[in-house]
């Protein structure tokens, strides 16, 4: 059985100028110990998908799914106490920005504890061994004394730390990484992912990776999803997206890479990812894209099979005669 | 945290001889002077008028006199009051408590029933909780406190009658002043009905007083909560799967009280200034009102001392909220 399995999940917020689709027909199954990316740019619906997924979304948004199970229990419409015991327990997340996603009024050990407590009923001498086994798990050094620390007084390299200790507290199955690393250093950010990876391993947990950095793709996750404008277009196993991409924006993604990049200049994608009140006919992407007719600019392209992505295009790139549709 | 203190204390000395400046020259800018105001209509005769002037030092240039009073005060004496001839700061000790029970009675009333309204409106905001709360403070605090304690009167008291119209306790009761405060000591009178007395007497003028910081904090309340609803770590809080409650009474809360309580300290300021309108319309016999007739009778000592004295609460009270802001907000600790 798969860990996670989300089918058709659609996100709408209601704002000021009528609904706007956020997320629109998000298909994902994670299998127990597995890496999945998710890439595409700032406004692709990434976070608010997995966002949905944890209930962690206001009011104002509204989730729809024909399927969201998590370890075969139905997550849609699942009571708040219910999910309370999942979320942040079997089902942890970390955010994009450690230093503001820690309480400044309360200690980094107040913060842990309150986990173990609430999820593992462990008494107070239990939470505090395991909160410093947690602290050196994250390579924390002098785990004791960081226990008292508050939030400000650590670097955001230790803050995610921090928050990864915290995510793994009740060891999760899945942990959802959202741009876990944006935010720091890059001498940071690789050793925040190499530590994920080794935790991931250690545990056995399934992780979701939220990014719109393709390199760290390709270090780390094994199967990848292409998100834009809401939309899926293109679900691949890492390998094959990067030798054979079906879609002209995971093409375009690639190519932007800075290792990739050949030419005097980096290749960059013009334009900007559309918002609630310039979506265009048709493809989504044709605005942007190198490839795009008349076809596209009319008619909402089909989606491909398995064996192209399932690719949201007209005219999947890689595809051998005869396999288009 | 010594030297923080010590540093905000050595903000207060030149704070001391500002006020000390203004109260001089304020009252002597009045037209009329003690002298001739406790004449009354029927006069008084120039030479008894320079001979009172002599006694009382008021014939002697402004600086001479001013310089007299700051050396006095450095020495602990405030002067004199010209009406009773008793010491400013004695008066000011005896009337004191009753200022304070009321005015702990009106922020005790703000702070308990102003933070959980304005929790609740950023909670369900837009909802006609919030909007009639929302209403009812904007409202509380324009309207001006005699009128709204005016209203209070005609209704409670005057049309049903459940409160008296003024003054502490009810004149059937009488037993020492031990700690001058009337719940209290009517407590320990043991007398039958004392304290029911004393309780109707402070209804009305600590709902009154109590309104304008009560709608100040209120609001504050609401916008520093919906602000830190807002931020990453309580979507954190949440992401660890805590209840609702907890995310917002221990995460939430915390973080929007540091803006509160500043809004806090600075309500003292407004309270004593409420203090003098509400004493002088229940006829509560506390500093506000002992102010209110020095001005009218022109007693320059006691109008300075209680400026002073009054200057003195406030500061210190405020010097009391920095050092608490300290304990809440580990980001201001000393290092």
């Amino acid at each position: 059985m798969s860990l996670l399995t989300i089918k058709n999940l659609s996100v709408t917020f209601q704002t000021a100028s009528g609904p706007f689709k956020a997320v629109d027909g998000f298909n994902m199954t994670l299998q127990p110990g597995e890496i999945l990316g998710i890439v595409g740019e700032s406004g692709s619906g990434k976070s608010v998908a997995m966002l949905g997924l944890m209930g962690l979304l206001p009011p104002t948004a509204t989730v729809t799914a024909d399927e969201m199970s998590f370890e075969g229990r139905d997550m849609r419409g699942i009571g708040a106490r219910e999910r309370r015991r999942i979320v942040g327990a079997a089902m942890a997340m970390i955010f994009q920005e450690p230093m503001s996603s820690l309480n400044p009024c309360f200690t980094v050990g107040f913060q842990i504890k309150e986990s173990l407590r609430i999820h593992m009923k462990l008494d107070r001498k239990a939470r505090h061994r395991r909160a410093i086994e947690l602290l050196e798990a994250v390579g924390l050094p002098e785990p004791e004394r960081r226990l008292k620390a508050y939030p400000h007084q650590l670097s955001g390299g230790m803050s995610q730390r921090v928050m990864i200790a915290m995510a793994t507290a009740c060891r999760p199955k899945l942990l959802i990484a959202d741009e876990p690393t944006t935010a720091l250093d890059v001498t940071i950010q690789a050793q925040i992912l190499d530590l994920l990876v080794d935790l991931q391993k250690d545990h056995g947990m399934a992780m979701i990776l939220i990014t719109h950095d393709m390199g760290v793709v390709a270090e780390t996750a094994q199967r990848v999803i292409v998100q834009y404008a809401g939309q899926q277009v293109e679900a691949q196993g890492v390998e094959t997206l990067f030798t054979e991409p079906h879609h002209p924006y995971t093409a375009a993604l690639l190519s932007a890479m800075p290792e990739r990049a050949t030419g005097d200049r980096l290749p960059t994608i013009p334009g900007v990812v559309p918002g609630q009140g310039d979506r265009p006919n048709g493809c989504l992407f044709n605005p942007r894209c190198p490839k795009a007719d008349a076809l596209c600019r009319t008619v909402v392209p089909p989606r491909q099979d398995e064996t192209l992505g399932r690719a949201l295009c007209h005219y999947p790139l890689n595809a051998r005669i005869g396999e288009a549709a | 945290m010594f030297r923080f203190i010590l540093s905000r204390v050595g903000i207060l000395i030149p704070t001391f001889v500002g006020v000390a400046i203004v109260a001089f020259a304020f009252i002597r800018l009045l037209p009329g002077d003690p002298i001739l105001l406790m004449s009354g209509e029927r006069g008084i005769s120039p030479e008894r008028y320079a001979e009172l002037q002599t006694l009382l030092g008021y014939d002697r240039p402004l600086p001479l006199q001013f310089w007299d009073y700051l050396t006095g005060l450095l020495q602990g004496d405030f002067g004199n009051s010209v009406v009773t001839r008793r010491p400013v700061l004695e008066e000011f000790m005896t009337l004191f408590p009753a200022t304070l029970e009321l005015s702990l009675v009106a922020i005790t009333l703000a702070v308990f029933i102003g933070v959980p309204a304005g929790v609740l409106a950023a909670i369900k905001r837009g909802s006609w909780f919030d909007q009639i709360t929302m209403g009812a403070a904007l409202t509380g605090y324009s309207m001006p406190i005699f009128w709204w304690g005016l209203l209070l009167i005609i209704f409670f008291s005057g049309y049903l009658g459940w409160t008296p119209v003024s003054g502490r306790i009810s004149l059937l009761y009488y037993f020492p002043q031990t700690t001058g405060f009337m719940l209290i000591d009517s407590l320990i009178s043991g007398q039958e009905g004392a304290f029911r007395s004393a309780v109707s007497h402070l209804v009305l003028p600590g709902i009154v007083l109590a309104t304008i910081p009560l709608a100040v904090i209120a609001r504050q309340t609401r916008s520093a909560m919906l602000e830190v609803l807002g931020e990453d770590y309580v979507r954190t809080a949440r992401a660890k799967g805590l209840p609702a409650f907890r995310v917002v009474s221990v995460h939430a809360l915390r973080n929007a009280l540091i803006p509160v309580v500043t809004t806090i300290g600075l309500q003292v300021g407004v309270l004593m200034a409420g203090a003098i309108l509400t004493e002088t319309i229940f006829s509560w016999p506390g500093i506000g009102k002992w102010m209110v007739d020095s001005v009218f009778r022109r007693d320059y000592p006691v109008v300075q001392g209680g400026l002073l004295l009054i200057a003195m609460v406030v500061m210190v009270v405020n010097l009391a909220v920095d050092v608490l802001y300290g304990f809440i907000n580990p980001r201001v600790r000393a290092r």
